[in-house]
């Protein structure tokens, strides 16, 4: 276990909870996290995994922007491509793993899911959302795009209107309209969203594993080039500075809504 | 009053524990309800699943009071 990140398995379904404050954001600590999880779970005894946060303000609220914004800062320009390399390499692998396990993974929405909060809500096959789910990018907005395999993912699951609607504006949509969009699944009452996501798993424990993987493996392919483009887009644009100075806005900024494009 | 302004209200006091009847047009929806980012994000989804339209938050850019929020609402429905 590593703080804020725990996971139990129990008849063949293992609970993945994210509770790191404030809002499991997304760095060096949560990656570490997320890893030590994969080279922990057992994929031959478990049937399926239900990731959901604890986390009272949502699913997640993405990359954590304060550590990316210090650890751009502390480096000379020109000497940033190595650390950003090795910490965009490290979560795509984490992505991907999740991406393809050979189990039934049901993610939990509530609250904020924006950015690689988002991302991370994308590698799941089926997704439940409370009616208080709001699903964001607003990379464009901080001069870079999604670089944690969000854009491939996001492509292989909706339409292209709706890939271009929420990354070209920014804003963020609700429940009811991810679910319109074919993004999320079920629509559940506040606070019934980890009850669904364990009846959806425990249909999981029912079926034979290997059909269970062999037909995930054919529906769910990996979009491996384009996350590779959009890998090498993120690092180009990450090292402008126009993210060091959005990030120091966001830093700085007392505004409620910092999030607004 | 209007009827969009009331219900907003309504419902906003009633989700954060305030006192409907103290809250005015002009004041400041966060200020008043003393709700964090997160709370704010949550309030969103609530008011567009509430009154059945969706609100981008460019849109909303500017919009402080119950006043300028329901009248972005009515715009939309």
């Amino acid at each position: 276990m590593t703080a804020g990140v725990e996971w139990t398995v129990e008849g063949g379904v293992c609970e993945l909870a994210l509770g790191r404050a404030p809002c499991n954001e997304i760095g060096s600590e949560m990656l570490a996290a997320l890893e030590r999880f994969l080279a922990e779970l057992d994929v031959s005894s478990t049937r399926a995994l239900v990731v959901h946060s604890t986390a009272r303000g949502g699913f997640s609220a993405g990359a954590d922007l304060r550590e990316l914004y210090h650890g751009l800062v502390a480096r000379p320009e020109g000497e940033q491509e190595p650390a950003l390399r090795d910490f965009i390499d490290r979560i795509h692998a984490v992505m991907d793993t999740l991406d393809t396990l050979p189990l039934t993974t049901v993610g939990v929405v509530h609250g904020v899911c924006f950015g690689g909060g988002f991302e991370l809500a994308l590698t799941c096959d089926v997704l439940v959302a409370e009616k208080t789910a709001r699903f964001c990018f607003p990379e464009l907005r901080l001069g870079i795009l999604p670089g944690f395999g969000g854009i491939p993912r996001l492509r292989r699951d909706v339409s292209n209107a709706v890939v271009r609607d929420l990354l070209l504006t920014g804003r963020s949509i609700n429940a009811k309209k991810a679910m319109a969009a074919g993004l999320v699944s079920q629509m559940v009452a506040p606070g019934e969203g980890l009850a669904a996501a364990r009846a959806v798993a425990n249909q999981a424990t029912k079926f034979d594993a290997d059909a269970l993987a062999t037909t995930k493996r054919f529906m769910k392919p990996i979009p491996r080039a384009e996350l590779a483009e959009e890998k090498a887009h993120f690092l180009r644009l990450a090292q402008r500075p126009a993210l060091r100075e959005a990030l120091r806005k966001f830093v700085e900024s007392d505004d409620l809504r910092p999030y607004l494009p | 009053m209007s009827g969009s302004l009331e219900r907003l209200i309504q419902l906003a006091a009633k989700r954060h524990g305030a006192d409907a009847a103290a809250l005015r047009p002009e004041d400041d929806v966060f200020e008043k309800l003393g709700i964090d980012s997160f709370q704010a994000v949550e309030l969103m989804s609530e008011l567009e699943l509430e009154f059945d339209v969706e609100i981008p938050d460019y849109e909303l850019q500017g919009v402080r009071t119950f006043g300028q929020l329901a009248a972005t609402i009515d715009k939309r429905r």
